[in-house]
């Protein structure tokens, strides 16, 4: 296994490409009770059109989040999530746009609880009856989507900004999309993505990284299997389709969110560097140190709960700034005046300092969570980075880099403002 | 690790929680106070006003750029309640020194941050400033109406608020609409520095630096603290009984397409002398995680819900149950959580199921002592309820617990109320179209839908 130092950070990393295929990480954490596994595979919602052996694939929106949700079978009638409960594990699983995580945390058993992660979810059982049930609890699921205004305005974003891209469509799919999935399906679909090639393991605890790879190498499948090629079709025009939307539901004040198509063009440890570039840009445009933000929170524009984020999956990467507003617009020409700004006189050579410390600060802070940190390894390996070198590379990044990226990828003609508007009675 | 409870200055509490484990410290501070419904805005703002400027760092703007400098130390409002205790205060995550470029500790300006934030606010004529109170609180007011918008949340606040409407906790962790309203800065400036000289205070650390060396931090950050006489008569009214002989049945409806059913009851009689081992372990049997009653019944089998989870409130003594459903779906629901609570009080409980529930229980408790966030809620909760021991020793009681301690609380429960959020009318929504004709039903429909809103939690 190669064993890799980060002594700023005070963690250490194990990595292996096991003969199957599997993507091994482990951060050994001495002293710590709880131990987490993330079993990744490298196929989310968006992965609907797929090239397998020269042939290309359709499948319906939500077979993702459906097969996610039929993993937990197994052939003698046990269920996984029960099997590993009993242990005294919190099992759990997600299925994303660009991936589907299987995983648990728990403080006994822990090799135990690995062999039935690893087992179940390379162990594909279902029946056209079981299936037919699952029906009933996706359809509520999506129907509780419905009733969410934070969903609805991130979904109409999207479809503000993306012409075709499948990202458009919600993960858990449509009451229509759903009902033509069988158990057929979800072979296929099984048997296309989950194959150990396709498939990282990430693991962070007090544990033994080299019996993890054991434990790994004697359980899963020993053929890396196929490995399937996603379509996400044409590449996306910068721009958006539409630039401004609004829609009524049950909320109490306006709910937006205003995006951008970032179109990110690097692959491997650039990839991450981009990332880096932008969300350090981000950090000075709207950050809680921003002109922007104090300006618009101390006029009353902007409520508590503003947030900003970039989203990088499915080959795609997204702005994504919202909360509530009384004036929604407004916000979006403050930032639309804080771009302009920015291009003329450039960024603050002193706030720029001040925010990669922060920067520095939150990267620290993100290695306390085992859930988060695993996960951001898995989105690494899939995506060719380690994303432990994530705080070495910040200290890289330039003034120039930041102020590049903010004036080439977000001009005002790339925002678009999604809004949802308290009903009127 | 190992957990020193001291008092540093009248009613200031701290307590240490030396570990390396972690790569930033925690570092709370929590000024108690009684849950009233004519203060509990109040109480729930000052924090927030504090985070808008000192004398020192005038603005937010300069503030954020003093965390920024000390490597993202955050200082940030947090407002709770436990039980009918409101508690407000700080709470500060601050990077270890060991890990920062130069190897320098931020302790000290973070600590000398949080007191500067606590006890020099930015003023003029010594009275918080208007400006500040008064954008804080429409925020506060808006975070008060957007209780609304999660549906989930909003149903559960509304089904204690109904049970317990004839006690404060029904005002939830931030207070009510009107109250908040008629908040202002001369007010406000009163409330702060009687909560400063009464409260007790309560701090949580969690990290690297000696005991010595943080009482030394803290007292030179607190020493303007002006203490009076100190109200250590806070704590939680307890109703043991339902209001009525049958529980009460609450219906509202709203635009959404999935019903929420709550249910609440009183713990009852267990709470005289709570056993907080058992009380966890018959939650988890009855209704939390996927080998509880109510996932494995309500949802895999029968299918009469997306979810359904139990919680309790082991300081106001409360059960309640939460479930995403169709709407025709109410009686069957309903029924069926009710039966598995009857099925408990009965014995019906697997060696299986218990010992499931136990070992699950046991391991998130062990758990616990991995995260700092965690360890502080737990360890302010214990300071609250006079209880000295750790998420360990709990585990430990855990694994004692038999199947008549869970029986036992099943039984003392007494369902109080029965909450029910539906899809609105569709053929309401047409009538809703013509003013003229349904003009005052409308209207009334309005004012109950505001009054709802008024009291909702997040």
């Amino acid at each position: 296994m190669e064993k890799k130092e980060y002594p700023q950070l005070g963690e250490t990393l194990f990595s292996e490409t096991l003969p199957n295929g599997l993507r091994l990480r482990v951060i050994p954490k001495p002293g710590f009770r709880s131990r987490y596994a993330v079993l990744a595979v490298n196929y989310g919602g968006a992965h609907r059109r797929f090239r397998l052996d020269e042939e290309l694939i359709d499948t319906p929106a939500g077979v993702a989040h459906y097969l996610e949700h039929k993993m937990f079978d197994l052939p003698d009638g046990d269920k996984a999530l029960d099997l590993l409960s009993a242990n005294g594990a919190d099992p759990n699983a997600f299925t994303a746009a660009g991936a589907t995580c299987y995983y648990f945390q728990c403080t006994e058993h822990f090799e135990e609880n690995l062999k039935l992660l690893l087992h179940f979810v390379t162990t594909p059982y279902f029946t056209e009856e079981t299936v037919r049930k699952e029906q009933g609890i996706i359809a509520q699921e999506i129907r509780m989507g419905e009733d969410s205004p934070e969903s609805a305005v991130y979904y109409r974003l999207l479809g503000m900004l993306y012409a075709r891209h499948p990202i458009r469509d919600k993960v858990a799919g449509t009451l229509d999309s759903i009902r033509d999935i069988t158990a057929e399906t979800l072979y296929a679909c099984h048997k296309a993505f989950y194959a150990p090639g396709n498939l990282c393991l990430c693991v962070e605890g007090d544990v033994d990284p080299e019996e993890i790879a054991r434990i790994a190498r004697q359980t899963l499948p020993a053929e890396p299997g196929p490995l399937p090629e996603a379509d996400f079709g044409e590449p996306e025009e910068p721009l958006p389709l539409e630039r401004l939307h609004r829609e009524s539901m049950d909320v109490s004040a306006p709910l937006f969110l205003i995006g951008a198509k970032l179109c990110p063009r690097a692959k491997g440890r650039e990839a991450l560097r981009e990332r880096l570039i932008a969300s350090l840009a981000l950090r000075l445009l709207v950050g809680s140190a921003s002109d922007f933000y104090n300006g618009l929170y101390a006029r009353g524009l902007l409520s508590r709960d503003f947030d900003a984020e970039l989203d990088f999956s499915a080959g795609l990467g997204t702005l994504l700034i919202g909360g509530e507003s009384q004036d929604p617009e407004a916000v979006l020409r403050a930032l639309e005046e804080e771009l302009d700004r920015v291009k003329r006189e450039g960024l603050d050579p002193a706030r720029f300092e001040r925010a990669k410390r922060a920067s520095l600060g939150a990267r620290l802070r993100g290695l306390e969570d085992f859930e988060g940190l695993c996960i951001a390894l898995a989105e690494g390996v899939f995506e060719d980075y380690c994303a432990l070198d994530a705080s070495e590379l910040l200290q890289s990044v330039t003034l120039a880099e930041c102020r590049d990226y903010l004036c080439s990828r977000l001009t005002p003609e790339h925002l678009a403002l999604s809004i949802i508007e308290p009903r009127r009675r | 690790m190992e957990l020193t409870r001291t008092e540093i200055l009248p009613g200031v509490w701290l307590n240490h929680l030396h570990t390396e484990k972690f790569k930033t410290a925690c570092l709370s501070l929590n000024l108690l106070t009684q849950l009233k419904r004519e203060t509990a805005p109040m109480n729930a703002l000052i924090p927030y006003v504090l985070r808008r400027g000192t004398t020192r760092y005038p603005d937010m703007e300069a503030l954020t750029a003093r965390m920024e400098e000390l490597y993202g130390s955050a200082v940030e409002p947090v407002v709770r309640r436990i039980g009918e205790v409101q508690c407000l205060g700080f709470y500060a995550s601050i990077p270890e020194g060991e890990f920062l470029p130069g190897g320098q500790s931020v302790l000290r300006p973070a600590t000398e941050l949080l007191g500067q934030l606590l006890l020099s606010p930015a003023t003029r004529g010594g009275l918080l400033l208007p400006a500040y109170v008064d954008s804080e609180k429409e925020k506060l007011l808006d975070v008060i109406r957007s209780r609304v918008n999660d549906k989930r949340s909003y149903a559960v606040f509304r089904c204690v608020q109904e049970m317990c409407c004839f006690e404060d906790f029904a005002v939830g962790r931030l207070g009510g609409e009107s109250e908040c309203e008629a908040i202002n800065y001369k007010k406000l400036t009163r409330q702060y520095h009687s909560l400063l000289q009464q409260s007790p205070v309560e701090i949580f650390y969690c990290g690297r630096a000696s005991l010595r060396e943080l009482r030394a931090d803290l007292r030179d950050a607190l020493i303007t603290l002006p203490r009076g006489e100190i109200d250590y008569e806070i704590g939680t009214d307890l109703r043991l009984n339902a209001i009525e002989d049958r529980p009460r049945y609450v219906e509202e409806a709203l635009d959404v397409t999935q019903g929420k059913l709550v249910i609440g009851w009183r713990l009852g009689d267990c709470m005289e002398d709570p056993d907080q081992a058992a009380i966890l372990t018959f939650n988890t049997v009855f209704g939390s995680g996927s080998n509880s009653k109510l996932f494995r019944n309500v949802r895999e089998k029968l299918q009469l819900c997306y979810y359904a989870g139990s919680l309790t409130d082991l300081h106001k003594g409360l059960l309640l149950v939460s479930s995403g459903i169709e709407f025709d779906k109410l009686d069957a629901a309903r029924d069926e959580i009710l039966a598995q609570l009857e099925a408990i009080k009965n014995g019906e409980i697997s060696e299986e199921e218990l010992r499931v529930a136990k070992a699950g229980l046991a391991s998130d408790l062990r758990a616990m002592c991995d995260s700092q966030g965690e360890l502080e809620g737990f360890t302010l909760s214990q300071a609250l309820d006079g209880l000295d021991y750790g998420p360990l020793e709990l585990a430990a009681l855990v694994e004692d617990v038999s199947k008549e301690d869970v029986q036992r609380v099943a039984r003392s429960t007494e369902c109080d109320m029965i909450y029910f959020l539906k899809g609105r009318d569709p053929e309401e929504e047409e009538d809703e179209d013509d003013p003229e004709e349904d003009g005052e039903a409308i209207e009334k429909q309005i004012e109950a839908i505001l009054e709802a809103e008024e009291e909702k939690d997040e």
